[in-house]
């Protein structure tokens, strides 16, 4: 008997607005109307100018570590842009540009890192989950959120975003396979930062593609420049329409760079060449979209002045508010461990500054013996 | 009012459950047509349908997982993890992400989820089928631990926990899934978790346990001869230490009973409790009678591990003699 092909695929690469300026408009047609370009890029300007004001925050001891976005804004940005205000947006850390579009308050991931939960109440309405800090555990719970909207005869999807790290996790493949066999309309967006804190990507995949491990689960898998707000809005467009349409989970590899640190707890250089960070620098997503931008006679230095003076009222705004809101209640610590507190929960509640165990004393009254001497 | 086993007071329970509310779904490993390992889902793929009855992926974290994001999204997820050795995998989403949840977005999002798991020993089951986890579970804030001892507190338990907003692990034991029957009315009732049932009073010594350890204290007390207040905790978080402080108050000797390893098992969270509320109540110290700090052996020796009526009956002996 021969031996046939029992399979053969293709990964497809999307570009469409390059690090050179090169600009497919064909492709670009219809994906992202001028006026929506020049927000987008204000949007991207005011996230670039908080990951500076949120280092220097750090530094000086008002915030605690954070996780600098700084080269990544396109890819979660372009997400939100295409996705519908209803569906689910399921993070990391790092998707501070699509969480701000999709109406996020700046402050809320303010308060986040600055040690305080308040900032992840986020409201309902926003269908955005909080930032989920263990690494690929968040891809389940889009699985399930996809999962309900389906139960529930909805059109809304979810999309998860996550890094290379991430596809190293169980969780991760767990998540794919059980969207992929259920059916479920979710998008998996792969930011392929290269850098896991210091570990290349080569560790955590020895395939030539992040994007080929979609093929494992049945699953339409694609490659992108993440650095390129066209070309993320082309594949997220097409998967969410494929989640929508046909319930069916897309895995998508974006192709970015994490210029900053891990964190401000981190220093990169300890680990990578500053040859490649300059590289990357010259892909910036900024830099190419303001290129495009000055190119359709859209934008001009005094406007990018203008912008930056913006950028910065926004952004004293929003660490005004995170740093002006009043501290939390002593009582926070419980108040939300369970709808109900228990007994237990309360005694440690009431007692916490009156004695040293946070509990009443041994000899309470309730349960003293009747009259016995010990 | 029909004679059930606990099996089927649990399907009892999530059928009528089921049909009340639309929000509940069913998910996890040969729990569709197969009706569960245990037979604990029997019927209810039939009765219900694949949506909401799913046979999911082999893959507990990923059982759990997706369950945490039904829940945040509003349904009322029912996943069952195969047996308690298999809980592992699905630590992380447990402890991670569902236990949390609530406040770490101060109410945003909750997890109202059950999570059913047959445990415990005594089946001559292979390895890792036959242990007892609930201290690492009761040991982690926002998450209820939930064990019933009957068929008839099975019902009223299950209800309660699908009905709780926080999440609950419903730990069912498998030694008692067939071992008696006893009346469960089909009328709708619920137990509230966090109170324990006073099995039999007496007052020469309160002995508290929890799921099929509860049948071997019975058996013990009996053989004793002595008065001897047996107590079910039925929910293993929150306790009720308020029924224990009580009893012991009234007899001053505590014996605790569980099949999970003596150091850090939780009957040292109620030997410490009854320290502090009982101290001055107290004619011995509290003893425990428990599995050993061992791997809990394939099922030759699980009789020698299991904390069976003998120990228990040694035990009742040293705490009253003390």
């Amino acid at each position: 008997m021969p031996i046939k092909t029992a399979f053969k695929t293709e990964i497809e690469h999307v570009s469409i607005l390059d690090e050179h300026g090169q600009f497919d408009a064909k492709l670009a047609e219809g994906l992202i109307p001028d006026d929506d370009l020049l927000a987008l890029y204000r949007h991207m300007t005011v996230c670039r100018h908080l990951d500076e004001v949120a280092f220097k925050l750090q530094r000086s001891g008002r915030m605690g570590t954070y996780p600098q976005n700084m080269g990544q804004e396109a890819t979660s940005l372009a997400a939100a842009y295409v996705l519908e205000k209803t569906d689910w947006l399921v993070p990391c850390y790092r998707e501070n540009a699509g969480l701000f579009w999709r109406g996020v308050p700046m402050e809320y991931v303010l308060l986040h890192w600055m040690g305080d939960e308040r900032g992840n109440a986020i409201p309902r309405e926003l269908f955005c989950t909080p930032l989920a800090i263990p690494i690929g555990t968040q891809m389940l719970h889009a699985a399930g959120l996809a999962w309900a909207a389906k139960y529930r005869g909805e059109k809304q999807i979810a999309c998860t975003f996550f890094g290379d790290g991430a596809t190293s996790e169980g969780d991760f493949h767990e998540a794919m396979n059980f969207a992929a066999n259920l059916d479920l309309p979710v998008v998996f967006l792969c930011q392929n930062n290269f850098w896991a804190i210091s570990v290349p990507g080569k560790i955590q995949c020895s395939a030539p593609t992040l994007a080929q491990r979609g093929l494992a689960y049945g699953m339409h898998c694609v490659q992108c420049d993440g650095n390129d707000l066209f070309a993320v809005a082309k594949v997220v467009k097409e998967a969410a329409a494929r989640a929508r349409e046909q319930s069916r989970p897309t895995f998508i590899e974006a192709v970015t760079y994490r210029l900053g640190d891990h964190t401000t707890a981190d220093d990169a250089r300890r680990y990578r060449d500053q040859a490649e960070v300059d590289l990357w620098k010259a892909r910036d997503p900024l830099i190419r979209l303001r290129g495009l931008l000055k190119e359709k006679k859209l934008w001009n230095d005094s406007k990018e002045a203008e912008l930056l003076e913006f950028a910065e009222r926004e952004v004293a705004g929003a660490v005004q508010r995170a740093e002006g809101i009043e501290a939390p209640a002593t009582t926070e610590v419980f108040d939300h461990t369970f709808a109900t507190l228990d007994p237990q929960i309360l005694k440690q509640r009431e007692t916490r500054r009156t004695s040293s165990l946070g509990q009443q004393s041994g000899r309470s009254a309730s349960h003293a013996p009747a009259g016995g001497s010990h | 009012m029909a004679n059930l086993t606990l099996v089927q007071a649990i399907n009892l329970a999530l059928v009528q459950e089921m049909e009340r509310d639309d929000r509940i779904i069913l998910l996890g490993e040969d729990v569709g047509l197969n009706g569960g390992v245990f037979r604990v889902t029997e019927g209810l793929h039939k009765r219900f349908g694949g949506h909401r009855v799913v046979d999911s992926p082999l893959a507990e974290s990923g059982i759990i997982g997706t369950a945490i994001g039904l829940a945040m999204a509003g349904l009322r997820p029912i996943p069952e993890i195969q047996f308690e050795g298999f809980l592992g995998p699905a630590y992380d989403q447990l402890c991670s992400h569902a236990a949390r949840m609530r406040t770490r977005t101060r109410g945003a999002f909750t997890v109202p989820m059950t999570v059913r798991v047959p445990v415990g020993g005594g089946i001559h089951a292979p390895e890792l089928h036959s242990d007892s986890p609930e201290a690492i579970y009761a040991h982690q804030p926002g998450m209820k631990v939930v064990m019933p001892a009957s068929p008839y507190d099975a019902k009223g338990l299950l209800l309660s926990a699908i009905r709780d907003p926080d999440p609950v692990i419903f730990f069912e034991p498998k030694r008692i899934y067939r071992a008696f029957r006893e009346e469960v009315p089909e009328d709708e009732y619920t137990i509230p978790i966090g109170k324990a049932r006073v099995v039999c009073e007496g007052d020469e010594l309160t002995m508290i346990s929890w799921g099929a350890s509860v049948i071997q204290c019975m058996q013990a007390i009996e053989k004793s001869g002595r008065s001897v207040e047996l107590i079910d905790l039925r929910t293993i978080y929150p306790f009720d230490m308020e029924a224990v402080a009580a009893s012991v108050s009234k007899t001053g000797r505590a014996v605790v009973v569980h099949e999970a390893p003596r150091t850090c098992g939780f009957g040292a969270e109620i030997a410490t409790r009854i320290m502090e509320e009982c101290f001055l109540s107290l004619e011995a110290p509290v003893q425990r009678v428990t599995g050993f700090d061992t791997i809990m052996p394939y099922y030759k020796l699980e009789l020698e591990y299991l904390p069976e009526t003998e120990r228990i009956g040694l035990a009742v002996e040293e705490t009253l003699a003390y």
